[in-house]
């Protein structure tokens, strides 16, 4: 016999083996997911999931993907939540303190209470991002924030109503659009491309046969 | 939290690193690959396939599970829909909201057309969100797009349509600035320089990172876009046919409610397909690094439809899935990790071969390691093999993994394996699906032309074997280019009535070729919940 736990999903009790996940056990349970299940592997943050241990007075937030059951624990999934997110023109916006004033006023409401970075599913230092987007200090928000996968944990615990998540990714943007340096390289490549550069050379190795493109490929140089 | 009998060859594996560390593997000769393809790569498996009975691809073999989806009939052959309500009226509908889908929506919208977006669960939930190494384009002075063709050409064993294959690589240096001035955030030196690593089979260091989260940096930047330009995205609401009129045009599609079974009619002058892999159909029993939605849809309703397929026989196995431990069995540790100078260490602590063949070459020599020679290391659901990370930060330097690779120490981490410290078990996982409908240079099916593809959807732009980052590259490439080209056309389309009169030819068709069923498709979501299994 496998080993078993007990688990209540919306509070009624299911008894799973031990080895799976959230939400490999709802489906054993038998549910068939619709809302809350995405990439499945930790990237999408479909799967918000709010939890309590039996007996334990901790709130706990997760990813039901990545996150093993455990005797007594008291499940919920959070389908859908109103993070609030404004919407701007990448290309009429600059990276200036005054823009994240504009778009997400209510990071400045923050009291400080930490309950987001508590709430992270993925052990970010979210206060911390929130502080530096306050402070206009968008790239450091921007690399605090990077590992963010919109599950909005962090949201659903916040008493100021800020949706972190959305303050991260435009602190991202503008940091990847603005302040991150040009790269020269790739704007010389897309002119010559653009200039025909590679046209006559393109044309002549689509034109080669087989026999021809085999011995190329098997003997070109690989660079160390 | 390895067992003792993996913990003896960990030591095995520690005890011959240094050495191994001096030497770099010799790589495989063309007629080793060969033959070694031959024997142990899934395609190969004659048990896993199936002929198509009808339609434009009849005869040619196809994987058994898309093969009963072929071989099924439309829900719309017993559930009735009334054409002439129609919900949404458009230019442009596009099914699927991963990479692909929303770099067409962009695009068509930037073209000023009403443009809308059908998923079947939100937008990015997708394969793009997922894919973690990186993004390929010849954008250095060592490298060409010619040298970029060569590489995918060969790695695609010779079988890509050149016409695509040329967009492709063409394309890839605007696709990466088109990302960067939408303000991904790429991996780069303090003089702006691109930091640039080596994927299986790449000739140059041509693959951008955004860490490794590359897909999910690209996928939440284009889904914001999406949103601020205030496209229509409807979620949860899948495609289930499309629509034709009197003069054999696609002229919209049947949409379902996932969550009510309501059915709904959008009316569109083009559409994009652009519904991603079929990682969920689990050929052979492999598990997938797929997103939960990646059941083939668009491939089966292209189908239907008359649009034919192509290399739908042909999967890449992604060669470095979770062989251990369970809970995250088949997910995919990048190819990165091997970039970064991982190697691939059987049970006795040898390095079998070169870290850096192409996908489908690793993936065969690690099934062969596991299984006719016997070198594998056993794990509760099978076998696998070491891939040995301490390396990496022995190469790069302590804090390399941390910084490169964050979300796969995350994952390990979660269930107590530092991958710092120690290394990781692997085994092949079904990654990427090859083939798919067929398109023409413009990214059009050549069967009707109004209907495009984009996206992993689409067959023959990689050939028989896709080279790591050149299925970001193409979500992105041929994405943005279906949505401008979908615009375009849709200004010249003058729509007949609607009808779905192909739904009960293709009943007829499977009838007629012995085929009695009940089963329906596309499939839509897989049947996980115990009691469907």
């Amino acid at each position: 016999m496998e080993n078993m736990v007990n688990v209540y999903f919306f509070g009624k009790k299911y008894s799973v083996p031990a080895d799976l996940t959230i939400m490999t056990a709802m489906e054993y349970a038998g549910y068939t997911l619709n809302r809350g299940c995405g990439c499945r592997h930790g990237f999408c943050g479909a799967c918000a999931t709010i939890y309590r241990i039996k007996g334990k007075n901790e709130l706990k937030t997760c990813l039901a993907c990545q996150t093993q059951v455990q005797e007594g624990m008291y499940v919920a999934s959070i389908p859908f939540f109103p993070t609030d997110k404004r919407t701007y023109d990448i290309n009429e916006i600059r990276p200036t303190q005054q823009i994240m004033m504009e778009l997400y006023p209510e990071i400045y409401s923050c009291i400080g209470c930490n309950a987001c970075t508590k709430a992270c599913t993925q052990d970010l230092n979210v206060m911390q991002y929130i502080a530096y987007a306050q402070r206009g200090e968008f790239e450091k928000c921007a690399e605090e924030s990077f590992d963010c996968v919109s599950c909005g944990c962090c949201a659903t615990r916040c008493p100021a109503g800020i949706s972190h998540p959305m303050v991260g990714l435009l602190a991202r943007r503008l940091t990847g659009k603005y302040i991150a340096p040009e790269t020269e390289h790739l704007a010389n490549r897309v002119e010559e491309i653009n200039s025909g550069a590679y046209d006559e050379l393109i044309e002549q190795i689509m034109q080669k046969p087989i026999t021809e493109m085999k011995e190329l490929y098997n003997t070109r140089e690989i660079e160390k | 939290m390895f067992t003792a009998e993996m913990q003896e060859s960990i030591k095995k594996v520690e005890a011959t690193r240094a050495e191994r560390m001096k030497t770099e593997p010799r790589r495989m000769t063309a007629e080793e690959k060969e033959t070694l393809l031959k024997a142990y790569h899934p395609d190969y498996r004659e048990d896993g396939f199936v002929e198509i009975k009808i339609g434009p691809n009849k005869g040619q073999k196809v994987p058994t599970e898309l093969g009963h989806l072929l071989h099924s009939n439309s829900r719309l052959l017993t559930d009735k829909v009334d054409l002439n309500k129609v919900d949404y009226d458009v230019d442009v509908l596009v099914i699927g909201g991963g990479g692909a889908g929303s770099s067409a929506a962009i695009e068509a919208h930037e073209a000023g057309a009403n443009v809308m977006i059908v998923t079947k669960l939100r937008i990015g939930d997708a394969n793009t969100m997922m894919a973690e190494g990186g993004i390929q384009a010849a954008d250095k002075e060592n490298d060409s797009p010619v040298q970029h063709y060569l590489d995918a050409f060969g790695g695609g064993h010779f079988a890509a349509r050149p016409e695509l294959l040329r967009r492709l690589v063409m394309e890839a240096p605007d696709a990466i600035q088109w990302l960067n001035k939408l303000g991904v955030m790429f991996d780069k030196d303090e003089d702006g320089r691109m930091v640039t690593t080596h994927g299986g089979g790449t000739s140059r260091k041509r693959m951008h990172a955004c860490k490794d989260y590359s897909g999910a940096e690209i996928m939440r930047t284009l889904r914001d876009e999406v949103i601020n330009r205030q496209i229509p995205v409807v979620e949860f609401t899948s495609a289930v046919e499309l629509i034709k009129d009197e003069k054999g045009q696609i002229a919209g599609a049947v949409l379902l409610n996932m969550e009510t079974g309501d059915y709904l009619v959008a009316k569109a002058k083009t559409v994009v397909i652009a519904t991603g892999g079929a990682g969920r159909l689990h050929y052979q029993n492999f598990p997938t690094s797929n997103h939960y939605g990646a059941t083939a849809d668009g491939l089966v309703l292209g189908y239907r439809a008359g649009a034919p397929l192509l290399y739908q026989d042909t999967i890449q196995y992604h060669p470095t899935g979770v062989a251990y431990p369970a809970q995250i069995f088949g997910a995919l540790v990048t190819e990165k990790v091997r970039s970064l100078g991982a190697m691939l260490v059987n049970v006795d602590g040898e390095a079998f071969m070169h870290p850096l063949e192409t996908r489908d070459v690793s993936a065969a020599s690690i099934i062969r390691e596991c299984s006719d020679r016997g070198k594998g290391v056993t794990t509760p659901l099978g076998s696998g093999v070491w891939l040995d990370t301490p390396m990496i930060e022995m190469i790069g330097g302590p804090g390399t993994i941390e910084k490169r690779i964050p979300a796969m120490l995350r994952m390990y981490l979660n269930y107590d394996i530092d991958m710092r410290k120690e290394p990781i078990l692997i085994y092949p996982t079904l990654h990427y699906q090859n083939g798919g409908l067929e398109i023409g240079g413009e990214g059009f099916t050549k069967a009707i032309d109004n209907l495009l593809v984009a996206g992993e959807a689409v067959g023959g732009i990689h050939g028989r074997n896709r080279l790591m980052g050149n299925s970001l590259l193409d979500i992105i490439v041929f994405g943005r280019n279906a949505g401008k080209a979908a615009a375009a056309k849709a200004k010249t389309v003058e729509l007949g009535t609607m009808n779905i009169d192909h739904v009960a030819a293709y009943a007829e068709e499977l009838k007629a070729a012995g085929i009695e069923t009940n089963d329906v498709s596309p499939l839509l979501l897989p049947k996980y919940a115990r009691h469907e299994r």
